[in-house]
């Protein structure tokens, strides 16, 4: 598998450290890890340039996860990105709401590493 | 299924919450920590040096707390991010209020039903012991103790009408 850059947007700076390490417990190569605090964060971080794989929390302040999957498909650099959501918020409604809205996957903290690889690998596979 | 009519009417339906209070709390500390918790004894006494609190809105009204020492606070943090935390960093206070967060959605998608109708604040973090809390809580509280690395922690559900 490829160096990948990642964009974790989390508004736990612990949390954000965890997806991270995650990451490279299921053997995720890294070459960039941006990283931002909100929805709004995040879309100006991906102003520096398209990244790989995108993580993401829903419950945020500023700008929840929903309004920057919302805001994203207006991005020409993060078209085909693949999202993953990363939060406590688990209903089903939060999970069809994403995955309308161009999430290819949902994951509920707590978690594992290994989760966090049966979810991601796929979708960097399918990347060319 | 109406939980308003039923967290108002019946004390029973609160106190058949505790179990899955006790393993939504017990889930967490084990997968993000690496940590089982213990039982702390009958009449320790919980420090209230550090608390962290989630707000719950929707069908499920009212506010879950995290209590514990500052030390257990750093202990969380070290074990959560893999490095030491000391106690006067500024990631302790994310690290329990995250736990905190983490322990308030797990439980609330233990409850059948009630996932979509409840969701949660961004965590709040209170540190020192001089301070009184009020809530308007009116339905009543259920409260978890364990034991931490050798230290007391509590998770207290206040929960309104």
């Amino acid at each position: 598998m490829k160096k990948i850059k990642a964009l974790i947007v989390d508004d736990s700076s612990v949390m954000r450290r965890i997806v991270e390490r995650s990451l490279r417990q299921a053997g995720i190569d890294l070459e960039q890890v941006r990283e931002a605090g909100n929805g709004a964060e995040g879309l100006a971080a991906l102003q520096g340039g398209a990244v790989d794989l995108i993580l993401c929390d829903i419950n945020m302040p500023v700008m929840d996860g929903l309004e920057f999957l919302r805001q994203l498909q207006g991005v020409p650099s993060a078209k085909g990105t693949p999202v993953v959501m990363i939060t406590t918020e688990g209903s089903e409604s939060h999970v069809v709401q994403a995955l309308s809205i161009g999430a290819r996957g949902y994951i509920r903290k707590p978690f594992t590493p290994e989760q966090v690889k049966q979810h991601v690998t796929p979708l960097l596979e399918d990347q060319p | 299924m109406n939980f308003d009519n039923e967290i108002a009417q019946s004390k029973p339906l609160l106190d058949s919450w505790g179990p899955m209070l006790e393993l939504a709390c017990r889930e967490v500390f084990d997968i993000m920590l690496g940590c089982r918790l213990g039982q702390p004894a009958p009449d320790e006494t919980i420090p209230l040096d550090f608390t962290a609190m989630v707000g719950l809105a929707g069908q499920l009204r009212g506010v879950l707390s995290l209590r514990c020492s500052p030390q257990a606070a750093a202990v969380m943090a070290s074990k959560m991010l893999g490095v030491a935390v000391g106690e006067k960093d500024e990631q302790m206070w994310d690290a329990v209020g995250e736990i905190a967060n983490m322990v308030a959605g797990n439980f609330k998608n233990k409850l059948t039903g009630m996932g979509d109708g409840c969701m949660l604040s961004v965590p709040t973090v209170i540190t020192g012991s001089d301070y009184s809390c009020r809530s308007l809580t009116d339905s009543g509280t259920l409260e978890a103790r364990f034991l931490f690395e050798g230290s007391p922690i509590s998770v207290e559900l206040q929960v309104h009408s």
